[in-house]
C-alpha cells in the first residue's frame, strides 16, 4: 500500500472540494436551488431563463458537465473521486447539473471510443458545453426490437452519401440540432450493411412529425428523410461498422438509464415519506395501514438491494475496464422497479394522484402522474426487457438459440 | 462479487475447494444416513476449524484471526453450495455475542475454545416457531436461568448456550438443569427445543442494551451468506441442467420461455448478492448495520423461496427425487428463511427502523 502518498492524495481532494464550493458560491444562482427538472431531458426545451443560462455556460466553461470526459474536448478531466466530489457539493448547496441529454448519456462516449480526432474535435466540445441537442435514429417502423432490419438507405455518391428512409419514435427530435443514426449502406448483409452516421437535422430533405404520448407529452417524432446529402467525414468508423458502434452506443444508453443514474433522479424521495403524507398514520407515526405498510417496505427493501446493485456493477466494470453486459441486468431490474414505484405512489396518493390538469392538484402530483405513465416506456425503449432477457440469457448465460 | 483483497481470495479458493472436494453434497447424505449425535461430521468440522475458519471474526488476542465478516461469508457462502452441514454460522454468532458483550474474563475463557473449534457455541432465542426477540419469557434468577428455547440451532453438538434472557444475554454451559428434546425439521439439521431449569448463567454485561439486536443482525447476515451460496449453486445446477436436457428435439436452454425465467432469476439473485455483501460490508465498517441486516435478510429470504421453487420446476421429476440434490435446498430453504426473521418480520422492521 502507498501509505504515504496516502495524505496527500487526500490533501488534493480536499483543495478540489474546496475549489468546488467556492466556484457553487460564486456561479449557481440561488433561485435555481432545487429546481431540477427530471424530465427536462424528455419534455424538451423549457425556455431558458438567464439564471439558467447563465448557470449552463458557468459549468460548461469547466467542462464539469461531463466531469470525467478529457479536458481537450471540452470535458472536465476529473478523477471518479474528484467528479464524486463534484456531486456531494453541488448535492449540499441544492445545484444540478444543467448539461445532459443524448449528446452526454450516449453519443459522447461513443464518439470518444469509435470517432475520429477531427470528429471528436468538432462534435464533443459543444455537447460539453451543452449548446447541442443530438437525437437517436435508430428505430423505424419495422425495425423495433430487431433493429438490424433497419431499412433507411444511404447511398454512396462519391463525397457525399444520399439518405432515405423513415426513422420513428425520435425522442426530441423537433428540437435536436443534429442525429446520430444508423443506416443501411449494404442491402445485402443484414448485420455487416449498417453503417453509423451523423445528420444534420437542419437539412433540406429532413422531416419531423411530433407523436402524442399517453402521458399527453409529445418529445418524440416520425423522422423523414428525402434525397439527405451527408458528406463522408460525418461517417463514424468504416462503412459497414455501424451495428458495432450503435450496440456499444446502447450499453451506455442502458447504463444511463438504469444505474441509480435518471432512476435514481425520477425517484425523488423516499416512497414512504410520500405515504406519510397522505396515509393516516398513529401516534408513533406508524402507517395504520399495514398492508401498504408491508408493500411499501418490500418496495424500499428491494430498491436498497438494487442501489447496492448498480453500485457493485460500477465497482466491478471499474475493476475490469469499461461497461459491461451487466447493463442489461441493470436496466432491466431499474426500470421494473422504477415503474412499480410510481404504481405505488399514485395508489398512495388515491385519486388525488391522478389528477390530469387544473385546479385541486399540486404541481408534484400533476407531475407524478406524467411521470408514472411516461415511465412505462423505459421498460420498451433502449431494448426492450424481453429484449434484454435475451441478451442476458444468450449471451451471458449461454443458453442457446434452437437448433 | 464485491471487490476481495487478497486475502481474501485466498480464503475463498481453499473454502471453494474443500468444499467441492471433501464436503461436496454427497457428505451430506451421508451426516443424513448416518445420524452422528452432533448432527454433522466431527470430522468434517475439525478439519473446518483446523483451517482456521471456526475464529474468522474473533480477535487473534483470543485465538482467531480477525479477518473480518466478509471472510466469514464468503466461507459460509462456499459452504452452502454444497448444502454442507455444519455448526460454523451457530459458533461464529455465539462467538460474536461474546466479543460484542463479554468481560474480559469471558472472552479469555470461551473465544480460544470457540476459535479453535474445540466447543460449538450457539444463540438460543425464541420461544416459539416464529422469530420474534420482543417476547422472552426466560428469566434468570440469582444466576440462575429458568425459560424454554424453541428450535435452537445445532442444539446437539453445542456445549455453550448464549442465551437470550428477559434482562439480557446469558452465557450458559451445557450440563445441570440444561435438557434438549430434538426437533427434526425438513432440512436434516440439528435443531432441539431447549429447557433451561435454574441453569448456572453468567450475563454478557458489556455491548450496551442493543446487544441482542446486533447479535441477532449478525446472525441474519451470516445466515444470509449461507443462503446465498444455497442460492447461486441452484441457479447454476439448473441452468446447466437446461442446458443438457433435450426435450422436442432440443436443448431446454433454447426455449425463450425459460430463458426469460432464468434471466429473471439471475436479476434477482444479483440483488441478493448485492443485498448480503452489503450487510457483510456494514459490519466490517460498523455503518448502518441494523438496516443492512434486514435488506440482506429479506432479500435472501424472497430471492431463495424463489429460486428453490424454480429449480424444481425447471428440472421436472427428476427436482422431486430424493436422488437428486435440487430438494435439499428447497427444505433448507425454509428453515433458514423462518430463522431469525420472516419476510413479513423484516419488513416490519424494515418500516420500523425507517420511521413509518
Ligand atoms: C418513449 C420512447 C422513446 C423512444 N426514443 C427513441 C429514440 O429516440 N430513438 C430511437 O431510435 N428509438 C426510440 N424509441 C424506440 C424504442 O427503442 C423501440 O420502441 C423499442 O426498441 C421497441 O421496438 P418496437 O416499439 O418496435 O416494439 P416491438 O419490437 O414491435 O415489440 C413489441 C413487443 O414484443 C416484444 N418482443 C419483440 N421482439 C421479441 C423477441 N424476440 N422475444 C420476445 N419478445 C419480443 C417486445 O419486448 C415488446 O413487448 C423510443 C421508444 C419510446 C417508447
Amino acid at each position: 500500500m502507498a501509505t504515504l502518498a496516502e495524505p496527500k492524495e487526500a490533501s488534493a481532494d480536499d483543495a478540489f472540494r474546496e475549489e468546488v464550493r467556492a466556484f457553487l458560491a460564486e456561479h449557481f444562482p440561488a433561485e435555481l436551488k432545487g429546481s431540477n427538472n427530471a424530465l427536462a431531458s424528455v419534455e424538451g426545451p423549457t425556455n431558458e431563463s438567464p439564471a439558467e443560462k447563465a448557470w449552463r455556460e458557468a459549468m460548461g466553461s469547466r467542462g464539469w458537465g461531463v466531469p470525467t470526459w478529457p479536458k481537450e474536448y471540452g470535458g472536465g478531466g476529473l478523477t471518479r473521486k474528484q467528479a464524486h466530489i463534484l456531486n456531494e457539493e453541488m448535492a449540499k448547496v441544492g445545484a444540478y447539473n444543467p448539461i445532459g441529454g443524448m449528446g452526454v448519456m450516449m453519443f459522447g462516449p461513443t464518439l470518444l471510443e469509435y470517432g475520429s480526432e477531427e470528429q471528436k474535435r468538432e462534435h464533443i466540445p459543444p455537447i460539453a458545453r451543452g449548446e447541442i441537442r443530438w437525437c437517436q435514429g435508430y428505430s423505424e417502423p419495422n425495425a423495433g426490437s430487431d433493429l438490424a432490419n433497419l431499412q433507411t438507405f444511404a447511398e454512396d455518391k462519391g463525397d457525399h452519401y444520399l439518405v432515405n428512409g423513415q426513422k420513428t419514435w425520435t425522442s426530441g427530435g423537433q428540437w435536436a440540432d443534429k442525429c446520430f443514426a444508423i443506416v443501411r449502406t449494404d442491402r445485402s448483409d443484414k448485420h455487416n450493411g449498417i453503417s453509423f452516421m451523423l445528420i444534420d437535422m437542419k437539412d433540406p430533405g429532413v422531416e419531423v412529425r411530433p407523436i402524442q404520448m399517453i402521458s399527453g407529452m409529445s418529445p418524440f417524432c416520425e423522422t423523414f428523410f428525402t434525397d439527405v446529402k451527408v458528406p463522408k467525414e460525418n461517417l463514424v468508423g468504416k462503412e459497414g461498422q455501424g451495428w458495432t458502434i450503435g450496440k456499444r452506443l446502447l450499453q451506455h444508453e442502458r447504463t444511463n438509464l438504469s444505474g441509480g443514474g435518471s432512476m435514481a433522479r425520477l425517484m425523488g424521495s423516499a416512497l414512504s415519506d410520500v405515504a406519510k403524507k397522505y396515509l393516516e398514520t398513529d401516534d408513533q407515526g406508524v402507517l395504520v395501514d399495514a398492508v401498504m405498510r408491508d408493500r411499501i417496505a418490500d418496495f424500499e427493501i428491494r430498491w436498497q438491494a438494487f442501489l447496492l446493485t448498480a453500485k457493485r456493477a460500477m465497482e466491478e466494470s471499474k475493476a475490469q475496464g469499461g461497461v459491461s453486459e451487466i447493463s442489461s441486468v441493470l436496466k432491466k431490474l431499474g426500470t421494473k422497479l422504477g415503474q412499480e414505484r410510481a404504481e405505488l405512489l399514485i395508489e398512495i396518493m388515491g385519486l388525488q394522484g391522478l389528477g390530469w390538469e387544473g385546479d385541486g392538484f399540486s404541481d408534484s402530483e400533476l407531475s407524478g402522474v406524467r411521470a408514472w405513465l411516461f415511465g412505462k416506456a423505459t421498460t420498451i425503449y433502449g431494448g426492450s426487457t424481453e429484449i434484454q432477457n435475451n441478451i442476458i440469457a444468450k449471451r451471458v448465460l449461454g443458453m442457446l438459440d434452437h437448433q | 462479487m464485491a471487490i476481495l483483497n487478497e486475502e481474501q481470495e485466498m480464503l475463498r479458493d481453499m473454502a471453494r475447494e474443500w468444499a467441492a472436494n471433501e464436503s461436496p453434497v454427497a457428505a451430506f447424505r451421508k451426516v443424513r444416513a448416518e445420524k452422528p449425535a452432533e448432527g454433522y461430521s466431527p470430522d468434517a468440522w475439525s478439519a473446518m476449524a483446523q483451517m482456521g475458519w471456526a475464529g474468522i471474526v474473533i480477535p487473534e488476542a483470543h485465538g482467531g484471526s480477525d479477518f473480518g465478516w466478509m471472510s466469514a461469508g464468503l466461507v459460509v457462502e462456499e459452504l452452502g453450495k454444497s448444502v454442507t452441514a455444519s455448526p460454523i454460522v451457530a459458533t461464529t454468532i455465539a462467538a460474536s455475542a461474546i466479543v460484542l458483550g463479554g468481560s474480559d474474563e469471558q472472552k479469555a475463557k470461551w473465544l480460544p475454545r470457540l476459535a479453535s473449534g474445540e466447543i460449538v457455541g450457539t444463540l438460543a432465542v425464541d420461544e416459539g416457531a416464529r422469530h420474534d426477540s420482543s417476547r422472552i419469557e426466560t428469566r434468570v434468577n440469582g444466576g440462575k436461568l429458568t425459560g424454554t428455547k424453541a428450535f435452537v440451532h445445532e442444539a446437539d453438538g453445542a456445549a455453550l448456550f448464549v442465551v437470550a434472557a428477559a434482562d439480557g444475554l446469558y452465557l450458559v454451559e451445557r450440563g445441570e438443569g440444561v435438557t434438549l428434546s430434538p426437533r427434526k425439521l425438513t432440512d436434516m439439521r440439528s435443531h432441539a427445543e431447549v429447557t433451561f431449569d435454574g441453569a448456572a448463567a453468567e450475563r454478557l454485561a458489556g455491548g450496551g442494551d442493543d446487544l441482542l439486536d446486533r447479535v441477532l443482525d449478525r446472525a441474519r447476515i451470516l445466515t444470509a451468506a449461507e443462503m446465498l451460496g444455497m442460492a447461486q449453486q441452484v441457479f447454476d445446477v439448473t441452468l446447466d441442467y437446461l442446458k443438457q436436457r433435450v426435450q422436442f428435439n432440443q436443448v431446454l436452454a433454447s426455449f425463450q420461455a425459460l430463458q426469460h425465467r432464468m434471466a429473471d432469476l439471475f436479476g434477482d439473485l444479483a440483488m441478493m448478492r448485492s443485498a448480503v455483501e452489503g450487510g457483510l460490508e456494514a459490519l466490517d465498517s460498523g455503518f448502518g448495520v441494523a438496516r443492512a441486516a434486514t435488506v440482506a435478510k429479506a432479500e435472501a429470504n424472497r430471492v431463495l423461496h424463489l429460486m428453490s421453487r424454480e429449480g424444481v420446476q425447471l428440472h421436472g421429476g427428476i427436482g422431486m427425487t430424493d436422488e437428486y440434490d435440487i430438494g435439499f435446498y428447497l427444505k433448507r430453504a425454509r428453515v433458514l428463511e423462518a430463522s431469525w426473521g420472516s419476510t413479513s418480520y423484516c419488513r416490519r422492521r424494515f418500516a420500523s427502523l425507517a420511521g413509518y
